[in-house]
């Protein structure tokens, strides 16, 4: 480690009470760690490693499954999360990393009152999912990619929604329903 | 993953110290988007990982004298917002060729620059030359996305998509570490390493990539990179060039590729030959074929000559807002 001096006749004992020492300043973990997350609006406390990831910690922890973990490897989409409002793969992220940032998942916007949200409205009415495993991450992606790009046009829908993945290949109901949830955002009608 | 201890210094002072001798001791996390992926496969294990994403003096894009500098942590949403960048379409196409909001929303500057290469043979564990049992892996193996040119022995491409632009453009790269710090040339930052324990960036295991300092904008210069899909993906060729105009000729030509060499290759022989001519559909093809003339295709990849060529010479078009 850096900065310890080492000469040979320090013991490996001595070493180790050093680096102990060293990490004071701020180091935590190995083990597990308390972290304090901003959830869909509600701050809850777990304890877990450094090394665990958000997605795992949501689905593992928190019962919160709307995430799901498919690649685990950033490529596919299906863990998207929203960290102050940006989209994000929660696959990437370690828990520890988002203390003290808003935390959005499927199960913080999908539903308010028992209304769907337009852009879940929009999938079902447009039949952009098949099997649904990939959905969640795709609505995610689709609400932030909308409440910054309000009015898009086909080709930025599909810019947009570049880090989602569907194996069953429903990109043209999804765009569809993309373009349909920004019209009726707009207070304009389906058509 | 392996478990390591974790640390999220506020400042650059805090942060340095943090980080060993070894490349075992200590990694530094930005976006995430690679180095989680590193080691959940187990290429990396460091006993340490270093949260720099909220260390204030690696955020923002400003002015520096003539040119602009970017910190190491600055997204490539941010980079893509900034107003100060325009003069610089190589860069901007590099990170808008960065396909997904995710990662462009996670992705830093400094992070592209310090991603490890996508050679699978390096993903599955057998290092930057991989070589196995004696077999040279990649050129007896399955090299459809390796490099094109180079002698070897390392036959991965350079991951970086700003590598080019940046060597392009003349830009520096600044580097910290608790000794101070240090600028290096964007075209010496990026390495073929000559052994398995080398690396194929000019950083050493206790530094940081604090920013990167593009020069003023002098250039008319672009980046065209061609790609399998339009969804995430590295590029399977890119090429950035910038020119220094005199009138209506070139007075000198920058052109650099990406992804066909372990490191940004710079085809300085068709940058020359550009001098004096101005940029027309005929020229623009010339010095796209020159470019390629000394590359050294494996068995499954000859279709990337062709690629890298139609690249210059797209860039180099776009560059001088030429329509052909």
């Amino acid at each position: 480690m850096q900065g310890i001096g080492v000469t040979g006749a320090v013991s490996p004992a001595l070493l180790q009470e050093e680096a102990v020492a060293q990490s004071a300043a701020g180091v935590m973990g190995p083990g597990a760690v308390p972290v304090t997350l901003t959830l869909n609006g509600k701050v809850v406390k777990v304890t877990v490693e450094p090394r665990e990831t958000l997605l795992d910690v949501l689905r593992n922890n928190l019962d919160v499954t709307g995430v799901k973990r498919v690649c685990d490897r950033g490529t596919c989409g299906a863990c998207s999360v929203l960290v102050n409002g940006k989209v994000m793969y929660g696959c990437s992220i370690l828990a520890i990393d988002v203390q003290g940032k808003q935390i959005t998942t499927i199960e913080g916007f999908a539903l308010t009152n028992g209304k769907p949200h337009p852009v879940v409205e929009a999938f079902v009415n447009n039949d952009a999912q098949q099997c649904g495993y990939c959905t969640p991450g795709f609505v995610v992606a689709a609400k932030a990619f909308l409440d910054h790009n309000p009015n898009p046009t086909s080709d930025q829908v599909k810019d947009g929604l570049g880090g989602n993945l569907c194996r069953c290949g429903t990109y043209m109901g999804v765009r569809k329903a993309v373009l349909e949830a920004a019209r009726v955002m707009k207070g304009g009608s389906r058509g | 993953m392996q478990p390591f201890e974790y640390a999220s210094p506020k400042t650059l002072k805090e942060a340095l110290p943090l980080l060993g001798s070894s490349w075992a001791d200590a990694a530094v996390l930005a976006g995430g988007t690679d180095l989680l992926s590193l080691m959940k496969e187990g290429v990396v294990n460091p006993k340490r990982v270093v949260n720099i994403k909220d260390i204030a003096e690696l955020k923002g894009v400003a002015k520096a004298g003539s040119g602009v500098r970017i910190g190491a942590a600055v997204t490539l949403d941010e980079l893509l917002s900034s107003p100060l960048l325009r003069a610089y379409p190589a860069l901007t196409e590099a990170a808008r060729g960065v396909s997904g909001a995710q990662m462009r929303n996670m992705g830093t500057v400094g992070g592209d620059l310090c991603q490890r290469p996508r050679c699978w043979y390096f993903r599955a564990g057998f290092g930057l030359i991989a070589k196995h049992e004696g077999k040279d892996l990649v050129a007896d193996g399955d090299n459809r996305y390796h490099a094109i040119f180079g002698d070897g022995p390392a036959r991965f491409v350079s991951a970086s998509s700003f590598g080019p632009a940046l060597v392009a453009l003349g830009a520096k790269i600044k580097v910290a570490s608790v000794s101070g710090t240090r600028e290096v040339d964007a075209a010496k930052f990026f390495v073929a390493p000559a052994s398995a324990d080398a690396r194929e960036a000019a950083i050493q295991p206790n530094e940081i990539v604090t920013e990167v300092v593009l020069p003023g904008a002098a250039t008319k210069n672009a980046t065209y990179e061609v790609r399998q899909k339009d969804a995430l993906d590295w590029p399977l060729a890119t090429a950035s060039v910038a020119l220094t105009m005199k009138g209506a000729s070139v007075g000198s030509a920058m052109i650099v590729l990406g992804h066909v060499a372990p490191t940004p290759y710079v085809a300085s022989d068709a940058g020359s030959s550009l001098a004096g001519k101005t940029i027309t559909a005929a020229s623009a093809e010339a010095a796209g074929k020159a470019a390629v003339a000394g590359a050294k295709p494996l068995s499954m990849n000859a279709y990337k000559v062709q690629l890298a060529s139609t690249a210059v010479k797209r860039a180099l078009l776009a560059a001088a807002g030429v329509k052909a």
